[in-house]
């Protein structure tokens, strides 16, 4: 198959080779997952489980869908997708979620 | 089986010979009757395929998009405007490497608003990376419908194809056709599978988008996949000519008593039947006159051009389109193909104006004295 | 054989399209080559119409419209008033019309005419003024371009899904056809 070769990365995309299929149909979908957009943070939303009563706010508002349940039930920030918009962190009707200036 | 068909039941016979499985049409004049005569072989069980009524021509050809990448051979007819309404998704299904096949029963584009012929619909869109057939009988219709899906689906071309026909000059003509056998027509013409495919199994992306680092390589793509067309074009013909014994020449040009013409007419569909018989009748009159007519207009026929050209004295180009503001399209690029040869270029037929054995006999006079009267055969 | 054109002149509406049709179909019929297409202006019920059929022994190329017609079919003489129907027609040419005028009441003495009343036919036989297939009776006894045998079977071939209609105006065209046996 044909690709060309991208030697610099632009933005999110990586560098590397590009498949060229016929049509530009792209075999291997989801791929998507390999660009990692929680760098962009300047603040971490961080929740304190103490506080949190699951109420599920937070991951309805989140725009990223980086909110996630863990098998204890439990609400999590996914930090490979958060951007650190922090609606999150004005939505909770508790104040269980506090913001963290990222270390960079 | 020989009968006398109407040509636009000849192209629906040619989508229902290569067994189309789905059609998404939406009538306008004068390819109508393509549609209703689909519609009637569904009706009575003739024809495995899905008709899909769709709300505009635009929506017919985006549900080409969707049914050829479930894997299923499509089909769909229009003309003038509403293959103009189709205009933004040409470029998508021949970007994204679908066959489809679609039959232009050309008429010209309002305003003013005109039912009858010329090529103002599908030659505004011959840069949209669609092969172009024009026809000139009903007979040529039902094969050019089966070859096209040959030549869309091969795997060195994988692009779309439009079949064109000129509206109520060919649409509506009845005449004798022989019609292929279904067994033969399968034999010719495998059913259709499709590399990528929609499929929740097994997912994938389709449409997305090309950035500048490879947007130009996937251009070259299709740029030489239409470059293969050609030989595919031919093998296609020569192929079908084996199976059913017919051919249009070599399946992009078909010449007429063009062995030792001194002088030719160049044009497509039914103008060169009318062309033809003018020449036979100057033959008989020891004039060394022939017809060139160009059956393959994209991928555009460079070499075939030029062999049939090579001895000419002087070619006339007639085109049933005006790219305004500037000349006929055809014109302008046997121009660039043939610059050693003297090509005069007229405009002719342009909404439904009889384009006459005597206009004919006009322009094989300019070209015997090298002197083009007049551009427009009004 | 030489190429023989035909055109035929009616109102929308009235089967010169259909007629040139069965014309053609009953020509292939009798094994020659043939091609039929109607002239539309508007595609409106009562407007002048014309069409055509070409038939040959091989294959045929023209496709202009027929402007030298060897026969001129006309269905509804009323517009002749303002169509110059027997346009390039030869002197002599043979002329089919629908009348019950004298060929010179309608001023079409210099040209072969035969005026037959294929409406009162029709009414009498069909029951309805069906005058478009009756009229290829005339046609099939006067130029002896086409059999009534071939004519029979592509009008059955054409009205096969209209049930008595087939069976009518084959009983129409042959009684138009024995007319004109006896005028020839």
């Amino acid at each position: 198959m044909a690709s060309v070769e991208r030697k610099e990365s632009v933005g999110d995309l990586k560098k590397g080779k590009i498949e060229l299929t016929r049509g530009a149909v792209i075999r291997n979908p989801g791929n998507i997952t390999d660009y990692h957009t929680g760098s962009w943070r300047v603040f971490r939303p961080v929740i304190d489980q103490e506080k949190c009563t699951k109420c599920s706010t937070c991951w309805r508002v989140c725009p990223d869908a980086a909110i996630f349940v863990d098998k204890a039930g439990k609400y999590m920030v996914n930090y490979d997708y958060c951007k650190g918009c922090l609606t999150c962190v004005k939505e909770c009707p508790v104040k269980a979620i506090s913001k963290e200036l990222e270390q960079k | 089986m020989k009968l006398v068909i109407e040509a636009s039941e000849a192209v629906a016979l040619g989508a229902k010979l290569s067994r189309v499985k789905v059609c998404p049409m939406y009538p306008i004049t004068p390819s109508t009757h393509i549609p209703e005569r689909i519609s009637d072989y569904i009706f009575d069980g003739e024809m495995d395929a899905e008709m899909i009524h769709v709300e505009s021509e635009h929506s017919a050809a985006s549900a080409m998009i969707g049914s050829i990448l479930t894997g299923s051979r499509s089909f769909t007819a229009t003309s003038s405007n509403g293959f103009e309404l189709m205009y933004e998704i040409l470029p998508i299904l021949s970007g994204m490497r679908l066959p489809a096949v679609m039959a232009i029963a050309n008429r010209a584009v309002a305003a003013p608003i005109n039912i009858w012929n010329d090529h103002s619909d599908s030659m505004s869109a011959r840069d949209q990376g669609w092969i172009q057939l024009y026809v000139e009988s009903s007979q040529e219709c039902v094969d050019t419908i089966i070859q096209c899906y040959k030549i869309a689906e091969d795997k060195k071309v994988l692009l779309p194809a439009m079949m064109c026909l000129d509206g109520f000059t060919l649409t509506h003509v009845f005449e004798n056709v022989d019609l292929p056998a279904q067994k033969k027509v399968d034999s010719f013409l495998p059913s259709f599978k499709i590399e990528d495919k929609l499929d929740v199994k097994n997912p994938k992306t389709f449409g997305p988008i090309g950035f500048p680092d490879s947007f130009m390589e996937l251009k070259k793509q299709q740029q030489d996949s239409m470059l293969n067309a050609l030989e595919v074009i031919e093998k296609a013909n020569k192929d079908y000519a084996k199976e059913f014994g017919r051919s249009y020449g070599d399946g992009l040009v078909e010449l007429f008593e063009m062995a030792d013409a001194e002088y030719a007419i160049l044009a497509l569909g039914t103008i060169c039947g009318t062309a033809k018989a003018k020449a036979r009748d100057l033959r008989s009159r020891g004039k060394k006159v022939g017809v060139i007519k160009l059956r393959c207009f994209r991928p555009f026929p460079v070499e075939s051009l030029r062999k049939a050209a090579k001895s000419l004295k002087g070619l006339a180009v007639l085109d049933r389109h005006i790219s305004l503001g500037a000349e006929g399209p055809v014109f302008t690029e046997i121009n660039s193909t043939l610059p050693k040869i003297k090509v005069f270029g007229y405009i002719a037929g342009l909404g439904g104006r009889d384009v006459t054995l005597d206009h004919i006999e006009g322009v094989f006079k300019d070209l015997e004295k090298g002197k083009q009267s007049r551009e427009w055969l009004l | 054989m030489v190429l023989k054109e035909v055109r035929f002149h009616g109102r929308g509406g009235q089967g010169a399209v259909t007629s040139s049709q069965v014309l053609a179909v009953a020509a292939f019929h009798d094994g020659k080559f043939t091609q039929a297409f109607p002239n539309f202006g508007v595609e409106r019920t009562g407007a002048p119409i014309e069409s055509y059929t070409r038939i040959d022994d091989g294959p045929i190329d023209v496709r202009q419209h027929v402007y030298n017609p060897d026969y001129v079919i006309i269905l509804d003489p009323s517009l002749m008033a303002d169509l110059d129907m027997t346009k390039g027609l030869e002197k002599g040419g043979l002329v089919i019309v629908n009348s019950n005028k004298t060929p010179k009441e309608l001023g079409l003495g210099k040209f072969n005419t035969k005026c037959i009343d294929i409406t009162k036919v029709a009414l009498d036989v069909i029951g309805k003024p069906f005058v478009n297939i009756a009229a290829l009776g005339a046609f099939a006894s006067l130029s002896g371009e086409v059999s009534l045998k071939a004519l029979d079977k592509a009008i059955d071939e054409r009205f096969a899904a209209k049930g008595k209609i087939a069976a009518l105006n084959k009983e129409a065209c042959k009684v138009v056809f024995n007319k004109c046996e006896e005028v020839k």
